[in-house]
């Protein structure tokens, strides 16, 4: 029996990336610019749902993360000439090192006070790029060049700027991120988060560290955060600290909730409804973000647990 | 008999809360392989000299010994994985999760221990067997993929014992196992109890007297902070001191 559910999910998985990499066929070239935004957004979104999601720990930090990534990528890459690769990698260090140390200090926090101490620590992130303007250009940003934003492979160079190859580059970084998420749902690791964001104590007496697996999670969600804002400033070539603003630290909690928490698709699908609800309206009203908040209070009521929360509850019990 | 080290040995811990005295100088012993009750009126410490030995609680003063090692200052999770399972007064199972996944964390806890003394891999098979067996041993296997919060009272206790037998405990502490239970259930337990003791020592918290004198080898008497008696059912049942402070007079509560 459980050997079909992982089957059936695992299936679930594969069709949803193979869905997502026909539309790059067939979206008209305005809608497919907007997914490859929508997929690198979901990973960030994925990344703040190991935590929040899984583990329970509600963090008003995330951006630091991202812009970790964002600014690891984009300072290589703009001031020390570094390749697309080496940028990327440098995202995702500086991301990870960033988790160990907030989180550190963080945990020893919960609840509001933890909310309170990753906002404030993502604050000082986003500030921090403000004060150091000579190297960041501050909220104008830096535009790293077409010619900078090519990945070589092999002998082959892919020119990130280009549509086609930012979508298939942005939706193999979801995949992964997908992936990873949905193996560390199923593995001992991702049973133990729930488990602390169940019964923190109950889980202790069962001869788990709870402080380190909350270490844990939060140096990975840090990390596919980071890989997130990584991606972007390689891929959109602007590197600007509105990303490190308390907006960004909203945002994925919003797109997590929205689509599931504690879900492996809900990410992608709170990332993606958010974006269309806001770039619809707004076509029809300058007020469109009146509309987004009368849709996240009819969310909220009628859907609790998020979109692919409530089709979990309500028909398909085994999805992930 | 005197040359045999006890499974477990505490010397002269003391605890208190705000001034208030909980334990006040326990020495306790307890051989490997007994069934031990702790038995005491409301607020005699029994339940804080236990969360001592399980380390939810650290002594201000004294020792404690686990199979011959000071485990005074290791953390509760540490205590766990050599051997020291602790079941919740209050059922504390995980509501939200499966019954499988319940017991799944106590299993997966032994095998990555396994895997990291490098006995043996870690693998979803030896997983799948191990919850398996621990359901079937409390009669749960029916009810696997349930979540665990819809299952009865009696069931969500007999769920909490397979989740300390799953974790192979040398020793399993259960603080008052029987409460909220029917007689029925009642016995059912007993004849668990009894079993977990063939390759386990057992301390448990227990008030109701039928139970105790049915299961334990020797008997505890706290009162006060303090140990008051110890000895067989039979001895304890005979005692005036603990007729006095916990029996009630009459002496057949």
């Amino acid at each position: 029996m459980a050997d079909k559910t992982a089957m059936r999910s695992l299936l679930l998985h594969v069709a949803v990336i193979g869905v997502l990499l026909a539309l790059n066929f067939v979206l008209p070239e305005y809608h497919r610019g907007v997914f490859s935004r929508i997929l690198v957004l979901a990973v960030f979104a994925m990344g703040y749902n190991l935590l929040f999601g899984y583990c329970g720990l509600l963090s008003l930090g995330h951006a630091m993360f991202f812009a970790a990534g964002l600014y690891g990528a984009g300072l290589t890459v703009y001031h020390l000439d570094w390749g697309v690769a080496a940028g990327f990698a440098a995202g995702i260090m500086a991301g990870a090192t960033l988790a160990l140390a907030i989180g550190l200090l963080a945990l020893r926090t919960t609840g509001v006070a933890f909310m309170i101490v990753t906002l404030m620590f993502s604050q000082v992130f986003y500030l921090t790029t403000l004060y150091f303007t000579t190297w960041t250009r501050g909220e104008e940003g830096l535009v790293l060049r077409q010619d900078v934003r090519q990945l070589g492979l092999g002998g082959v160079s892919l020119d990130l700027s280009d549509p086609a190859t930012r979508y298939f580059v942005a939706l193999a970084l979801f995949a992964v991120v997908l992936f990873a998420t949905l193996a560390i749902a199923r593995a001992p690791l991702g049973r133990v988060l729930v488990a602390i964001r169940e019964n923190e104590e109950r889980t202790r007496m069962l001869g788990y560290d709870v402080f380190a697996n909350k270490l844990a999670a939060v140096v990975l969600s840090g990390l596919f955060c980071a890989a997130a804002g990584a991606a972007y400033a390689l891929l959109f070539g602007y590197v600007g600290s509105s990303f490190a603003a308390i907006q960004y630290s909203i945002l994925p909690l919003l797109w997590v909730l929205l689509g599931g928490a504690a879900t492996t698709l809900g990410p992608l699908v709170g990332t993606l409804f958010m974006f269309y609800v806001i770039d619809i309206a707004s076509g029809f009203t300058s007020a469109y973000m009146l509309v987004v908040g009368v849709a996240l209070i009819v969310l909220v009521l009628f859907f609790p647990r998020g979109i692919v929360g409530a089709i979990r509850e309500r028909w398909l019990p085994w999805l992930p | 008999m005197a040359a045999v080290k006890p499974l477990l040995a505490v010397r002269d811990v003391h605890k208190s809360f705000d001034g208030l005295t909980a334990v006040d100088g326990v020495d306790f012993d307890l051989p490997a392989g007994e069934i031990r009750a702790i038995i005491g009126p409301n607020g005699a410490g029994k339940t804080t000299f236990v969360n001592l030995v399980c380390g939810r609680v650290m002594p201000d003063s004294g020792q404690v010994l686990f199979a011959g090692e000071d485990i005074t200052h290791l953390p509760a999770h540490a205590r766990v994985r050599r051997g020291i399972a602790y079941t919740f007064q209050i059922t504390s199972v995980f509501t939200q999760l499966s019954v499988y996944d319940n017991v799944a964390l106590s299993v997966q806890r032994t095998l990555i221990d396994h895997k990291e003394r490098g006995e043996s891999r870690f693998s979803a098979a030896d997983l799948r067997r191990g919850v398996d067996h621990a359901l079937e041993r409390v009669g749960l296997s029916d009810r696997s993929a349930m979540p665990a919060g819809e299952l009865a009272y009696g069931h969500q206790r007999l769920l909490e014992l397979a989740m300390g037998l799953a974790l192979k405990p040398r020793l399993l502490i259960l603080d008052e196992p029987t409460q909220g239970l029917s007689d029925s259930e009642i016995e059912g337990f007993g004849v668990l109890v009894r079993e977990i003791a063939a390759d386990a020592t057992v301390l448990l918290i227990e008030h109701n007297m039928p139970v105790v004198m049915a299961l334990a080898h020797r008997i505890t008497v706290m009162d006060q902070g303090r140990v008051l008696a110890e000895g067989s059912p039979d001895e304890i049942r005979a005692n005036a001191d603990v007729q006095h402070a916990y029996l009630g007079v009459s002496g057949d509560a």
